[in-house]
């Protein structure tokens, strides 16, 4: 068992070393590798961003119920009562115009041309909490509060969070797509270098086969090599990602500064970058394994 | 005599070989090589001889009959099976087959690798089988300093440093001087009073000369 291991250690000894050897392709190996595996990684990384967001958002959906200007307080009171008793509703809030108004003096920059209107020209509104639920429910209880009486219209605020969820679908997609053609590359970069390896030590292959090598003592050094190069260049790819997550979040912080917002990007979870470094060790292997398996069996000791 | 008989190491029995092109390098051969016999192959070159060590080394297959080493059937082994063959077999080849990117060291070491020795132990054994052929000197040298003899003894060491019961030596003295050639047969010597079994091929007049060992005679593809 040790000795096995020390066998393997060994083998992992002499592929760095050959890893390092020729410092230019090696490194150049990597980064190509580094390179396409931080473009899908690194927009996964934002649409996880903007997913994050979209909860935060869609988080508590909201009804906003306005009503007719001709509604009088007893209508008022009746459809409070009216909401707070259906079932599908959480919690109802009542805003009178008024107030309403004067919300939008505070909240906006506007209170100089509000001053000059003649008239409040905001109605009296409900603010409606649904019971948690889908978009299809939350959508049918907006129709059905829409069709009370002295109700004009009703609001389902999460609305536009939907159709950004859906955008996100079709992001996610993109990614899929992306990911799987720059893995296919990954492996035909890997299956390349290790068919010139596999040229270059012809002679070693063929004197190992001839005093009494296994297949898989042969194969082994050029997986390890497969799979070291694809975590090195996992780890490039997760730097990249880093290093623009870093200038990303100091322009945004600027830019957020300016709609007086805190919004930063997170990393990678912890998860997320083992899984991407798992990932590409298993793409080099693959790789690796696909070039051994169709030139190893070339050559033969004669 | 009948001992000598019952522990054979290597048989061949009604064995043809024709190469693809219909060339026959070996038609009906059949003899037998008893452990720790040492034997030479002789015969002009395109004999067969280089045929007939292929076929114990299972570099080549048999088109009919039977190779048995060890008693094992060449022929019928799998093809996972074959490395274990190969490492009881040393094999001295005619173009040596040495590395030249690495040591004198690592040539002789990578057998051992190849078995998953432990890395002392492996370490005393090149050193062993070095100092046997008289290279322990050149041990840190790159083969290809090495002279015509030199690199002859360095695929010999590299042969018996696991230290296997068959060698087999395909013209081992083929392009050195009368000097080198007997040194060498010196060394092989040495192997047979220890017990290993040998099959030598060689024309060399000087080496048949001054022994009294078995031979076999190959005349175009033919036993003699």
């Amino acid at each position: 068992m040790t000795r096995a291991f020390a066998q393997h250690l060994g083998v992992l000894r002499a592929v760095l070393r050959r890893m390092f050897s020729s410092k230019l392709a090696g490194s150049l190996n990597i980064l190509v590798i580094g390179i396409a595996l931080s473009l899908p990684a690194g927009m996964y990384m934002l649409l996880q961003n903007a997913q994050g967001l979209v909860a935060q958002l869609s988080g508590t959906p909201q009804i906003s119920l306005f009503l007719n200007m001709d509604a009088k307080t007893e209508d008022i009171d009746r459809l409070h009562k009216q909401l707070a008793q259906h079932p599908a509703v959480a919690g109802v809030e009542f805003v009178a115009r008024a107030q309403a108004l004067e919300q939008l003096k505070q909240g906006t920059g506007l209170s100089d041309l509000i001053s000059g209107l003649q008239q409040n020209p905001l109605p009296d509104a409900f603010v409606v909490h649904p019971k948690p639920g889908d978009a299809q429910s939350l959508d049918a209880l907006r129709g059905e509060l829409a069709k009370l009486s002295k109700v004009s219209e009703a609001q389902l605020d999460s609305a536009w969070a939907y159709k950004l969820e859906a955008l996100l679908k079709f992001g996610r997609l993109a990614v899929l797509i992306l990911a799987s053609l720059l893995s296919l590359a990954l492996i035909a970069v890997t299956f390349n270098t290790i068919r010139l390896q596999i040229l270059t030590q012809r002679d070693e292959i063929e004197v190992a086969k001839l005093i009494g090598a296994t297949d898989g003592f042969i194969r082994r050094p050029f997986l390890y090599f497969g799979a070291t190069q694809g975590l090195f260049g996992g780890i490039m790819a997760w730097l990249i990602v880093a290093a623009s997550l870093l200038l990303l979040n100091r322009q945004l912080g600027a830019l957020s500064q300016l709609y007086a917002s805190q919004f930063t990007l997170h990393p990678l979870s912890f998860g997320d970058s083992l899984s991407l470094l798992l990932f590409s060790v298993y793409l080099g292997w693959l790789g690796a394994w696909l070039s051994v398996a169709r030139h190893l069996s070339q050559i033969e000791p004669h | 005599m009948w001992l000598i008989y019952f522990f054979k190491m290597i048989t061949f029995n009604q064995v043809h070989k024709r190469y693809p092109g219909g060339y026959e390098a070996l038609k009906n051969v059949s003899f037998d090589i008893a452990e720790g016999e040492m034997v030479f192959l002789t015969g002009h070159s395109g004999a067969g001889k280089s045929t007939l060590l292929k076929l114990i080394a299972a570099i080549e297959r048999p088109n009919s009959g039977s190779v048995l080493v060890n008693n094992q059937n060449i022929g019928a082994l799998k093809g996972g099976a074959l490395p274990y063959l190969r490492r009881n077999l040393g094999i001295i080849f005619q173009d040596h087959k040495l590395l030249f990117d690495r040591n004198v060291f690592d040539n002789v070491l990578l057998p051992l690798q190849i078995c998953g020795f432990e890395h002392r132990e492996s370490g005393k054994r090149v050193r062993a089988a070095l100092d046997k052929v008289g290279l322990l000197k050149r041990e840190k040298s790159n083969p290809i300093a090495l002279s015509g003899g030199e690199q002859q003894r360095l695929c010999i060491a590299r042969a018996i440093v696991n230290r296997p019961s068959i060698l087999l030596a395909d013209e081992p003295t083929g392009n050195l001087d009368a000097a080198y050639a007997r040194e060498i047969m010196a060394i092989f010597n040495s192997f047979h009073q220890v017990g290993a079994t040998l099959l030598i091929s060689t024309h060399d007049e000087s080496v048949l000369q001054d022994s009294g060992v078995r031979r076999l005679v190959l005349k175009e593809g033919v036993l003699q």
